[in-house]
């Protein structure tokens, strides 16, 4: 079997598994096992990619297989990887195994709950195999769905209301992706021919410059809206608030950064004149949703809505950097999204670590929690540190791909706004050490909070896990950049045809 | 000119030991983490000793010293000239600059042990003193800048986390936040800086960059922004990013906050080493500053001047010891900064980025030993203040004599270590500038004035209410004094102009007796005037104090400058930026969003009405629309 397929199958075959399991102990063993088994195996994709691109096969997609299922409209089920799609498949297989043992006490509904968050994973996988646009979006779609009731159901506050804004504005954004995928379809065969929905199919050609201006807001916008692009972004604090934390981790760790790839792999990629005129609109929105994401949080009092801010102001470097258009900067994005992901995935855990102790997510709330909780409170401080861009963790070196990358530009307009996006480090760090100073240092503010217990092992086991790979990204990244910016260079050199430098 | 391969291990140990302490010391008793910890800086010690040794004295410098880089890897590629390398490079900055950090981080590590005895988180000081020389050392040795910015960021974050080490006290807290927070705003600069030079130059490499005549400024008097050449603007920026981190003014109210580190910690970062970073980097990019931004330089010249005078007149009024100790800091500093700003480029031009780097390191040897010496002090008497000590020469003679040689080495006292470097900094500045020559004048004066304030009413006056006797501290605390105090008297015979220069080849100086004089002679004025009025206990302190009215009290209170900085985070960003964008946000952009929704919802209760069940209604709207659709048929199509 295709590797890639099996991608799919083996969190199929944990969800089956889970069906069978009893109580909460089976459930959480069978999905560790599945979820496990399933980081292997994109390690081993890992080492398979790197294997097939030594020994030169420079295909611009690798383990790629093709099967038609819906004939008269010629959807395929077409599946291959570069190296972004690898490092995403690695992404989310790390972010999911910790997610697993983050929710290892979920004690009501478990099996439903296990089975929703794997049927989640299950679509991201699909979603970054897909080069079919049909399949993509049906991945899409299917990645969001399990989100309601995960939310609505084992979420805390105003968890329904949370729940149908989140699915509301996102399904109103996979309308406008539809839009952006029909668009493309009609237009795939200029001379004639079947229509198709491939993406590396519709890639050689050159569609109308017209059509692309009509349809790029689209696609674009559309998966900008899980990318939290200002000021499309307001579901993501409501949402993440409200969220169980393994639901939080995987939403923002994983989730949004199918609206990142998105962007550039169907909007950018297939339609790179429109993306050319019309980013600096998005440049534009985006660069304000850095500063004001990160102006945000600080005012936040509660720990998952500064996260949620934070993540519109790393998010929103995502895009800016994609819209930078230039390899580097690319780079960069993805190297963001890599780095966010992990980041934010170990915030959300450790928030629902910490919220399971003191019963609360209020900053104001919590002082001195270095001494009781040590474990806990070392590795927050790190993550807050990967946040803030210290170099030898991955925010950094995400970052400065992204601001040399995007300084390199020619254009004054460019460098500007990078500049502004730069102040951003500042803000960071404002609002992160005002979290570590208030909740984590100073004396011990809550009687109640003098006794309490330190992580468990599974608890460990999840943030370590979290905290090894943001380290090894920031301490020798040079692999990981040449994997991205190799598989870049298809994507570049689509749009260099079309940007005139 | 190979051989030097081992250099790699000299910051290669500091971070292994951080590593093995920092993960396992839990496990272990206090005392091994701190035993590790100086054994290893030891022998990073030297091993700096033998590369200097070897560096400096070993084979003919007839041509200038050589850059050497022994060791250099690729850590990421941007694009194919814009790489970040990780290596060694030597040359004589950065081998000087190698043997004042670990000469001070050895001494400090082995005074810790004594100092910090019995705190509870030993291991976690040691940790982190690992992991700042590591970072330090890294920094110093960097072969590109963007190397430097990332050693200067670990740096930063060492400093946070060894100024907030009493992380239960909430002003350690605070200014270890502070410190952070305004350090990161000069990188701010110092990252645009970089990036703009990158854009210029396409290179990070010190190699490229600061060579002589070197092309790659080309095409760059062409580009500017706003009117100003983008090299000064790059220069600049670089040099706030410096300023932050050397504690320049306005960025300076870091550094007398960050006095709520451990004693030794002020010693080692915050007098010897990382603040000297932002004088180090200014040094190491002189040539471009010199040849490409003299705009840049300049600035250099007179905000290290005004640094300097501005510390020096705080720094009479403070009554914390260790903040008079961190305002002479700045004053020093801001001498290294001015010396550098004045200087020329080759030769006997360059005597003030001799100077500089001169004063950097015997400024690094004295104020070590006043900072360790405070230390010591601080441990006898179990107070941070002047008013809570008095008479103490009896008590602690070691503590005393090492402190009277450091405080005589930086009033300029002749033939002690400082005199020599201050001499050459004032002649420099006699040369390029007169202005700031007055002003480093008369900042001679006053800080000899201070420092025997400080040292009269510490060791002089009249016994204090102590809780228990003071007494003489450890050996293990001593030693650092002793060879600290050794180091403070001979280190100005080193032969600096042979050795560090600005275009690396040697040249001749001379003491200039017309500087020297004056200077030493207000250097005595300024420590008679502190012998009359605090040698013995009398009011006209006091007197003198409140005779200056409002001047004192502004100067006692640092001119309002930390009352500015609270100003602008408490009440600019967290009020009037932070507050109304959370509440935008929350209100205007989501309230939109969910407007959208209720109109939705409250347009489909308004229309589901229409959909009854019930056949009249619809039998209604059916024949009601047909009939419309007939009228409009008659009237518009026909």
């Amino acid at each position: 079997m295709n590797i890639l397929t099996l991608l799919v199958v083996i969190p199929i075959l944990t969800i089956i598994s889970i069906l069978f399991t009893k109580d909460l102990k089976g459930a959480r063993v069978v999905s560790a096992v599945g979820m496990g088994i399933q980081l292997v195996v994109a390690a081993v994709l890992l080492f398979m990619y790197l294997g097939a691109r030594q020994t030169g096969n420079m295909h611009e997609m690798l383990f790629t297989a093709d099967y038609t299922w819906f004939k008269s409209l010629n959807i395929h089920y077409s599946i291959g990887v570069d190296g972004i799609a690898v490092a995403m498949i690695c992404l989310t297989a790390i972010v999911t195994f910790a997610g697993i043992f983050a929710s290892w006490e979920m004690a009501y509904l478990s099996r439903e709950f296990f089975v929703l968050l794997i049927l989640l994973a299950t679509a991201v996988y699909g979603f970054f195999i897909s080069l079919d646009l049909f399949t993509m979006f049906l991945f899409y779609e299917l990645a969001l769905i399990p989100m309601y009731p995960l939310i609505g159901i084992w979420g805390s506050g105003p968890k329904e209301k949370s729940a149908m804004k989140l699915t509301l504005m996102l399904m109103a954004g996979s309308a406008l992706i539809m839009v952006g995928i029909f668009g493309l379809y009609y237009n795939s065969a200029p001379n004639g021919g079947p229509l198709t929905f491939n993406i590396i199919e519709i890639s050689k050609i050159i569609i109308p410059e017209k059509t692309q201006m009509f349809f790029f807001p689209f696609a674009f916008v559309g998966f900008g809206i899980l990318g939290a692009l200002f000021p499309f972004h307001t579901w993501s604090p409501d949402g993440h608030a409200s969220a169980p934390t393994a639901v939080s981790m995987l939403h923002a760790g994983v989730l949004m950064k199918l609206g990142g790839y998105g962007c550039f792999r169907v909007a950018m990629f297939l339609m790179p004149q429109a993306a050319n005129s019309m980013a600096w609109i998005f440049i534009i929105l985006t660069s304000i949703s850095v500063v004001y994401g990160a102006f945000g949080a600080i005012w936040q009092k509660d720990l998952k809505f500064i996260n949620a801010y934070s993540s519109v102001s790393h998010c929103g470097l995502v895009i800016f950097a994609l819209l930078m258009m230039n390899q580097t900067a690319m780079d960069g994005a993805i190297l963001q999204m890599i780095s966010h992901g992990l980041m934010t995935a170990l915030f959300f855990a450790l928030i629902g670590m910490i919220y399971g102790r003191t019963h609360t997510r209020n900053v104001t709330e919590m002082g001195g929690l270095m001494k009781v909780i040590p474990f806990l409170a070392v590795v927050y401080m790190i993550a807050g540190f990967a946040s803030l861009g210290l170099p030898g963790l991955s925010g950094f070196v995400a970052e400065m791909t992204v601001f040399v990358g995007a300084f390199q530009h020619q254009d004054m307009f460019h460098r500007v706004v990078t500049v502004i996006a730069c102040s951003s480090i500042v803000i960071t760090a404002v609002y992160i050490l005002r979290v570590v100073g208030m909740m984590l240092l100073g004396p011990i503010k809550d009687p109640h909070h003098e006794h309490l217990e330190d992580a468990k092992w599974y608890e460990k086991l999840s943030t370590v896990t979290l905290l090894v790979s943001v380290a090894a990204v920031g301490i020798a990244p040079l692999w990981l950049s040449e994997v991205i910016s190799g598989s870049l260079k298809p994507i570049v050199d689509k749009l260099a045809a079309v940007i005139p430098f | 000119m190979t051989g030097y391969n081992y250099t790699i291990l000299i910051p290669i140990i500091p971070l292994v030991i951080f590593l093995v302490t920092g993960l396992l010391g839990m496990k272990w008793k206090p005392i091994v983490s701190g035993l590790i910890g100086t054994v290893g800086m030891g022998t990073a010690w030297l091993l700096s000793i033998i590369t200097a040794g070897s560096y400096f004295f070993g084979g003919h410098h007839a041509e200038g010293f050589q850059t050497i880089i022994p060791f250099e890897m690729t850590w990421l590629r941007f694009t194919e000239t814009l790489i970040i390398k990780m290596g060694v490079l030597l040359d004589p900055i950065s081998v000087m600059m190698l043997v004042v950090v670990t000469t001070i981080s050895f001494m400090v590590h082995l005074y810790s042990i004594g100092y910090m005895h019995g705190e509870k988180g030993f291991q976690r000081f040691f940790a982190f003193l690992s992991l700042f020389t590591f970072s330090m050392l890294g920094l110093v040795i960097a072969t590109n800048i963007f190397q430097m910015y990332i050693f200067w960021e670990l740096v930063g974050v060492s400093s946070f986390l060894l100024i907030g080490f009493y992380y239960q006290k909430p002003s350690a807290v605070a200014a270890s936040k502070k410190a952070f927070i305004v350090t990161r705003f000069a990188d701010l600069g110092f990252l645009v800086g970089i990036l703009i030079l990158s854009y210029v130059t396409k290179t990070f490499d010190f190699g490229q960059l600061t060579q002589p005549g070197t092309t790659i400024f080309g095409n760059a008097a062409s580009l500017s922004f706003m009117g100003v050449s983008a090299l000064t603007w790059a220069m600049t920026l670089i040099f706030i990013g410096g300023a932050g981190k050397s504690a320049m003014f306005p960025l300076h109210i870091w550094l007398p906050d960050a006095m709520e580190g451990p004693t030794p910690v002020s010693a080692l970062i915050h007098a010897a080493t990382m603040v000297v970073a932002g004088v180090y980097l200014v040094a190491r990019m002189f040539p471009v500053i010199h040849f490409q931004a003299p705009a840049a330089q300049e600035i250099v010249g007179y905000v290290g001047g005004f640094t300097s005078l501005f510390a020096a007149i705080i720094a009479i009024t403070q009554y914390d010891i260790k903040r008079v100790l961190a305002f002479s800091t700045l004053s020093q500093l801001g001498y290294m900064m001015l010396a550098l700003g004045v200087s020329g480029y080759g030769g006997e031009e360059g005597l003030g980025y001799m100077a500089s780097m001169f004063h950097l390191f015997t400024h690094a040897m004295f104020k070590a030993l006043l900072f360790l010496g405070a230390g010591s002090i601080i441990h006898a008497v179990h107070s941070n203040y002047m008013y809570d000590m008095g008479g103490l020469r009896k008590y602690m003679p070691i503590t005393h004599a090492t402190f009277l040689i450091a405080c005589l080495t930086i009033a300029g006292v002749p033939f002690l270590s400082g005199f020599f470097s201050k001499d050459e900094i004032l002649v420099a500045a006699l040369h390029h500038n007169k202005l700031l020559f007055a002003v480093e004048f008369i900042v001679a004066g006053l800080t000899a004035f201070y420092m025997f304030r400080l040292y009269f009413s510490v060791f002089w006056g009249k016994d204090r209410h102590y809780h228990h006797t003071p007494h003489e501290s450890p050996l293990v605390m001593t030693i650092p004094l002793m060879f600290l105090a050794f180091a403070s008297i001979f280190s100005g015979y080193l032969p600096f102009t042979e050795l560090v220069t600005s275009d690396k080849i040697g040249f001749e100086s001379e003491m200039n007796y017309m500087v020297a004089i004056p200077s030493i002679l207000i250097g005595f004025l300024g420590i008679a005037v502190a012998w009359v009025l605090y040698k013995k206990e009398s009011d006209i302190p006091a007197k003198l104090a409140k005779s200056w009215g409002i001047l004192y009290t502004a100067t006692y209170n640092k001119f309002y400058f930390d009352e500015i900085y609270l100003f602008v985070t408490r009440k600019i960003i967290f009020n009037y930026i932070s507050r109304p964008i959370a509440w935008f946000d929350r209100h205007i952009v989501d309230g939109f969003m969910v407007g959208i929704g209720l109109v939705t919802e409250k347009a489909s209760y308004k229309i589901k009405g229409m959909q009854s069940g019930q056949l009249q209604h619809y039998a209604f709207a059916f024949v009601a629309g047909a009939l419309a659709l007939a009228l409009f048929m008659i009237y518009y199509l026909m």
